[in-house]
């Protein structure tokens, strides 16, 4: 049991019509970390997501959580985790304590245990305020996090987020980071979709990137930037004459290919600590250089490689 | 504070669907609209403007409409539901429910019996508005109540047939065109506001075939003669019937969705 995924998606499939819109996508989730699911818009994440969470039927395909097949035993598998879907999953008639009760409820808590959780939420979500206000007059961010407040009702250990913080402003979508890095802290493991580049390299551990329902690639975000082709270092050689000079050097210190724009000479590197020895040979050779810089690859960089666009 | 699960119970989930779907009624007055306000509108306007002409005379037309907007108002508090489901399915909302550990059929169980309240509000406000314009049947109190019944049990296994209309149109908005349609034909093509007699011999096959002029036959004779009748029984089973067939549709297509 110690070792146990807490998710297994193996070959998931599903066709809308004759388009397949997920396609034959496997990938593991341990416990405790972040898995992210990074794709343009129509990549398939919210379908992925869908079947994960027994929404949608697969056509194909086979998902197991903390062991559970979500077909043959779906009920368990449900009990196991909370769901914030990429559209508001709140019942907007009524007010944010009136669906944190009712949620409770149905999730089986007793009245009175559905009450001290339910203040309990809203305090941590800050949400006491309005909380006996119909949902018409709350704005995107107080209903998300009521969303993800209904979610954490049962305080489940696997927690999935369907583009959490697209639509808020900076503000709140650092607010909803924290909440997210609080609740790995208390040992959750969460999956969460999103097309932010930035969000995936600050919140999760693994990523996988989907594009036209593949799975293109997978691995942390580190590996995957390293993939995009190491750091880039450039520089400025302060003397027009030097230019040539500085990229033969160059050429005879790293294996990748010198580029040259006007006075600018860039490589890419394979570790940074390449740069010593080259910074050595410049300035044995008297070549004197400026504005140097040295470039971390994205995963903007990454996602452009790997995606074609356009769904 | 430790979280306990308990084991769903379709009872209780049940009833904190209807519970919910009651809030969302109150917090909306516009969900009241069918039931209060249109009953008594048509009672008026019905009554004083068609009252002379038909029966010579509001008073003596009363016995005629009051049964008829009874029935008239339990179809389209009934039609009320198919949309509600609808609307329901299309919301985010109905993920979430779809991904609690809870009774399957609950949201949809919750709904109907939330509806049999509204069926109540508008029988009561039917027959209030009734009195209120000088219709005093000449039965007892308890056989007000027997028809009360009547009319709720119809609305209600009606909804199952709207519920299920609802579950396979493509929107509410269709939903409510489509139950709206319903709603006219069956209680205008009936003996709801004339009498049969009045109709033309093709009006009156129609009527004939259409069960409102059963049901709204079944209680005006229960409200004249003060007793049970082979109507009323009839009535009851052809509800019977309806729930029989069309609740394991519904639930068929609840499941499907
Ligand atoms: N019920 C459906 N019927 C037909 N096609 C669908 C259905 N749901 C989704 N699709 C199609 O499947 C594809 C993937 O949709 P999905 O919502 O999974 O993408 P996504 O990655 O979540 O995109 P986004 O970032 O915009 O949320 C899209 O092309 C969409 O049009
Ligand atoms: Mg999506």
């Amino acid at each position: 049991m110690t070792n146990m995924n807490a998710i297994e998606v193996s070959h998931l499939t599903k066709k809308f019509g004759d388009k397949t819109v997920v396609d034959d996508i496997s990938f593991n989730v341990r416990p405790g970390e972040v898995f992210g699911l990074l794709g343009p818009n129509g990549a398939g994440k919210t379908t992925t997501l869908r079947m994960i969470t027994t929404l949608l039927k697969a056509d194909a395909g086979q998902v197991k959580i903390f062991g559970h097949d979500t077909v043959k035993e779906g009920r368990l598998a449900r009990s196991m985790f909370g769901l914030t879907g990429q559209y508001a999953s709140v019942d907007e008639d009524i007010s944010a304590r009136e669906n944190l009760m009712i949620f409770a409820r149905l999730n089986g808590l007793s009245r009175s245990d559905a009450k001290e959780r339910t203040t309990e939420l809203l305090k941590e979500f800050s949400l006491e305020d309005s909380a006996d206000k119909a949902l018409k007059n709350f704005s995107g961010g107080m209903r998300r996090r009521l969303d993800l407040a209904v979610s954490l009702i049962t305080r489940p250990t696997l927690i999935f987020l369907d583009e959490p913080t697209t639509g808020l402003d900076p503000r709140t979508r650092t607010q909803m980071w924290t909440t997210i890095r609080e609740l790995v802290k208390q040992g959750s493991t969460i999956v969460l979709t999103t097309q932010y580049l930035e969000e995936a390299d600050q919140l999760a551990d693994n990523l996988a990137i989907i594009d036209h329902g593949k799975l293109v690639r997978m691995g942390t975000p580190a590996e995957l930037k390293r993939e995009a082709g190491g750091s880039k270092l450039s520089f400025t050689v302060t003397q027009a004459t030097q230019v040539a000079a500085a990229a033969k050097l160059l050429a005879t210190q790293v294996t990748g290919a010198v580029r040259q724009t006007g006075q600018q000479l860039s490589v890419s590197l394979s570790k940074v600590a390449e740069l010593t020895p080259i910074l050595a040979a410049l300035d044995q050779a008297k070549i004197m250089i400026n504005h140097l810089s040295i470039q971390e690859p994205s995963l903007d960089d990454v996602f452009m490689n790997l995606t074609v666009g356009k769904n | 504070m430790e979280v306990q699960m308990h084991k769903g119970n379709v009872v209780m989930n049940t009833a904190t669907m209807a519970y919910r779907n009651l809030l969302k009624t109150v917090h909306n007055p516009d969900n009241f609209m069918d039931v209060v306000i249109q009953p008594v509108l048509f009672m008026l306007m019905f009554g004083y403007l068609f009252g002379g002409a038909i029966a010579g005379g509001v008073k003596a037309y009363l016995p005629t409409i009051v049964p008829g907007i009874l029935i008239q108002t339990m179809l389209s508090a009934g039609t009320g539901s198919g949309a509600q489901i609808r609307e329901d399915l299309d919301s985010g909302v109905f993920d979430r429910f779809k991904s609690l550990p809870m009774a399957h059929i609950a949201p949809l169980a919750g709904q109907l019996f939330a509806d049999s309240l509204r069926l109540l509000i508008a029988t009561v406000t039917s027959l209030t508005t009734g009195y209120l314009m000088g219709w005093r049947p000449a039965v007892g109190f308890g056989w007000i109540v027997v028809i009360g019944l009547l009319a709720i049990f119809t609305g209600w296994a009606l909804s199952w047939i709207f519920a299920l209309l609802g579950l396979l149109a493509k929107s509410a908005a269709a939903v409510q065109s489509v139950s709206l349609m319903t709603m006219l034909v069956l209680s205008f093509m009936s003996n709801a506001f004339v009498p049969l007699h009045s109709l033309t011999k093709p009006l009156r096959f129609i009527a004939n075939l259409n069960p409102v002029t059963y049901v709204i036959t079944a209680i005006r004779q229960i409200l004249a003669t003060g007793g049970w009748t082979h109507e009323a029984l009839l009535v009851v089973v052809f509800d019977l019937v309806v729930v029989a067939v069309f609740a394991p549709l519904t639930v068929w297509a609840y499941d499907r969705n």
